[in-house]
């Protein structure tokens, strides 16, 4: 009876830990062996060496995905994080009908990938939605034809992106800014402090850590970002708009090459791991440094 | 709660409790409406020859999510029973070890597959170096098709092409009166559709051969390649900004509407036209595209896996033999627009554009014209298939010059293969 009042915890917390460490991390693992294999159609287990990574990189198609993770991974960033301190900031005025507002701009991130990506879609066909209205009003040479033009897709995604993420850094923001203290603005204002450098002077360098945890969001949100592309360009037009999670699904499951597809699952995983893993580290190790 | 329980035990367990003699499990992806209805005979034959159907429909997608679904059933060595597999494909999951013993070999020899289907058609079907029986087609579908307003064609005095040169001529009269001349939904699927069309007009039936037959590498970087992707390059202004990312269906309504003349594509466009109440010759042209008596062709077939238990192998040759039957090849294929791969079964019942279908499938059989399709998974590795694919799209959504596209395609096509 001692013994299960003691180990109780542990034998509740068991099956969620055992689920886990099959579903998710032995499956990183098989993935990383299969990755080592020549599978093609279904999974084999010889070992076949370094080759699928040779391969994947002398694809070109993979440095369009590559290429394209970058760009939209760092235009995605940017402008979240920039849109959502903006609102955040303007917020955070004592406005009237603040709840209202913030609810207008959070309520993007309540839809899915698919329905922001297919709406998105219609408005920037240039047969059906923003161009075609422009010119119907009148503005007979208004062109906006990037979700058709191969150089410029990807930044169609970029857009939709952004409308549909920046809103919840926004509340991220917003939370972060109440939790600072009135008095510092207080005392900043009475040594003369403007509105301006009050913000980017003293408020924001405090937010640090609300800083990591949006970039980290968003950069898992950018690198797995699939069913956005899916729905919105489908990766077109060609191969323009190509990311690594659409190659990864192409060659699995259309091209029967899972050995290439496994390892190019593992270059995403790094890609994701090199960037969490720093930070999970420096912010382990200050809880560390606390105690 | 306890009653909930006991109710989710039953659920779970009631379909393992109703056999009978015979029982198969059946993945495919033919869920929309003609497909779903076509299906719907083969079902109803399969109850009243006391078979009991599972039915295993994964929708979406063209059938991404479908073998998603086969392979990790397979993986868990859980087979269904049979699933829709077409072209190399089948061979490949026979190369996995997943498909022999042949159940359905016996129903084959004894029934005389080998007499009621073509060579060509015969050959796909079969698994261990051509020596048995492991799949059963379903139907023809060719490929090779131009679909074209009547009304617009007819007005602008055009009449269906028989040679490229011609449908550019005509192309470039009617876009001069605001029509777009071809209606197309650039995906990578579909530029592919259109770019074998081409190969296979402007290169000739050998050359096809050799280039998406057999991969050869000369040919892949050949100057009639060139040819080919320059043709390609004026395709594509003969369509309309709008085009990238299209559905395919979507293209066919703007044929129909008469906002485009032509749309290149295979005869399950003809289910569009027939769902909208038109007629062929009447409301719309079907014509092969130009080519010297070229057809290509698109088996939907099912494959039978290894499976264990006698009332499921009973099942599998029951179905096999409906497959093949005279009945079901003819019902399913006037809903599915395609043609009978079985060659004694009466075209009357058909419409026209079926009819000139099987006769040229005919001729083509006789001329060395009949070629498996390649942008519908019907020759190739998977992957090399991609790759020309890849560098088809790339090219065709993009202002890359049609030599540099040659280059990229035999380099692709070595890094695949």
């Amino acid at each position: 009876m001692f013994w299960l009042k003691r180990n109780l915890p542990r034998l509740v917390i068991a099956p969620s830990f055992g689920v886990l460490a099959w579903f998710v991390y032995g499956f990183i693992l098989w993935t990383i062996y299969i990755s080592f294999t020549k599978s093609k159609l279904l999974p084999v287990y010889d070992i076949w060496g370094l080759d699928q990574y040779f391969r994947l990189w002398s694809m070109p198609r993979w440095h369009v995905a590559v290429e394209n993770l970058f760009i939209f991974t760092t235009l995605f960033i940017v402008f979240c994080i920039f849109i959502g301190i903006l609102l955040a900031i303007l917020l955070d005025q004592k406005i009237r009908a603040e709840g209202f507002l913030r609810t207008v701009y959070l309520y993007p991130m309540a839809l899915s990938f698919i329905v922001t990506g297919t709406a998105w879609r219609w408005m920037l066909n240039p047969s059906l939605g923003i161009e075609k209205f422009a010119q119907d009003l009148g503005f007979v040479n208004f062109t906006f034809d990037w979700l058709v033009t191969p150089g410029m897709s990807i930044y169609t995604i970029v857009i939709a992106g952004v409308w549909q993420s920046s809103g919840f850094i926004m509340a991220i923001f917003l939370a972060g800014l109440r939790s600072v203290d009135d008095e510092i603005i207080k005392a900043a204002k009475i040594d003369g402090a403007s509105l301006v450098s009050v913000y980017t002077k003293i408020i924001l360098p405090m937010m640090r850590p609300v800083f990591m945890s949006a970039i980290v969001i968003l950069v898992h949100l950018a690198i797995k970002s699939y069913d956005l592309v899916i729905a919105l360009t489908a990766g077109g037009p060609g191969i323009s708009s190509d990311m690594p999670a659409v190659f990864m699904t192409q060659m699995a499951f259309h091209r029967s090459e899972i050995g290439l597809a496994s390892a190019s699952a593992i270059m995403m995983f790094l890609t994701v791991s090199a960037i969490v893993v720093p930070y999970l580290y420096s912010e382990l190790k200050r809880e560390d440094d606390r105690k | 709660m306890r009653k909930i329980i006991i109710a989710i035990m039953a659920m779970v367990l009631a379909p393992t409790l109703s056999y009978a003699g015979s029982k198969a499990e059946v993945l495919h992806w033919w869920t929309s409406g003609g497909e779903a209805k076509a299906l719907q005979v083969l079902k109803d034959d399969f109850a009243a020859k006391g078979g009991v159907w599972s039915d295993m429909p994964v929708a979406g997608g063209g059938g991404d999510a479908a073998m998603q679904t086969l392979k990790a059933r397979i993986v868990a060595n859980d087979a269904p029973a049979a699933a829709q597999i077409k072209g190399p494909t089948i061979q490949a999951y026979d190369r996995e070890g997943v498909v022999a013993p042949y159940n359905i070999d016996a129903v084959a020899k004894a029934e005389g597959w080998d007499k009621l289907l073509s060579k060509q058609v015969a050959s796909h079907m079969k698994c261990d170096n051509g020596k048995a029986y492991c799949a059963a087609p379903v139907n023809i579908h060719r490929i090779d098709w131009f679909w074209a307003n009547k009304k617009v064609l007819d007005s602008n005095g055009i009449k269906m092409p028989t040679s490229w040169d011609e449908f550019n001529a005509a192309a470039d009269k009617l876009q001069a009166k605001g029509i777009i001349p071809l209606a197309h939904g650039s995906q990578p699927w579909q530029d592919a559709t259109v770019f074998e069309a081409v190969a296979l007009g402007i290169g000739g039936n050998k050359f096809y051969k050799k280039a998406f037959v057999d991969a050869d590498a000369k040919t892949l970087g050949s100057s009639t390649m060139v040819k080919i992707f320059d043709q390609m390059r004026k395709l594509k202004g003969y369509t309309d900004p709008g085009s990238p990312g299209r559905d395919w269906n979507v293209a066919t309504g703007m044929v129909m509407e008469g906002k485009a003349a032509f749309q290149l594509m295979g005869d399950w466009a003809k289910g569009e036209f027939a769902a909208a109440g038109l007629k062929p010759d009447v409301d719309y042209y079907c014509a092969s595209t130009p080519s010297d008596n070229g057809y290509l062709y698109n088996v939907d077939s099912f494959i039978f896996f290894k499976i264990k238990g006698d009332e499921k192998v009973e099942g599998q040759k029951l179905l096999a033999s409906l497959m093949m039957g005279k009945n079901f090849q003819k019902v399913f294929n006037i809903y599915k627009g395609s043609i009978p791969a079985r060659l004694d079964v009466p075209m009357d019942d058909f419409d026209k554009c079926a009819k000139k279908s099987n006769a040229d499938l005919n001729t083509a059989a006789k001329k060395g014209g009949l070629l498996p399709s390649f942008a519908h998974g019907m020759t190739l590795e998977l992957g090399v298939k991609g790759a020309i694919q890849d560098v088809v799209t790339e090219h065709f959504n993009s202002d890359m010059s049609s030599q540099d596209a040659v280059k990229k395609l035999s380099a692709a096509v070595k890094a695949a293969s």
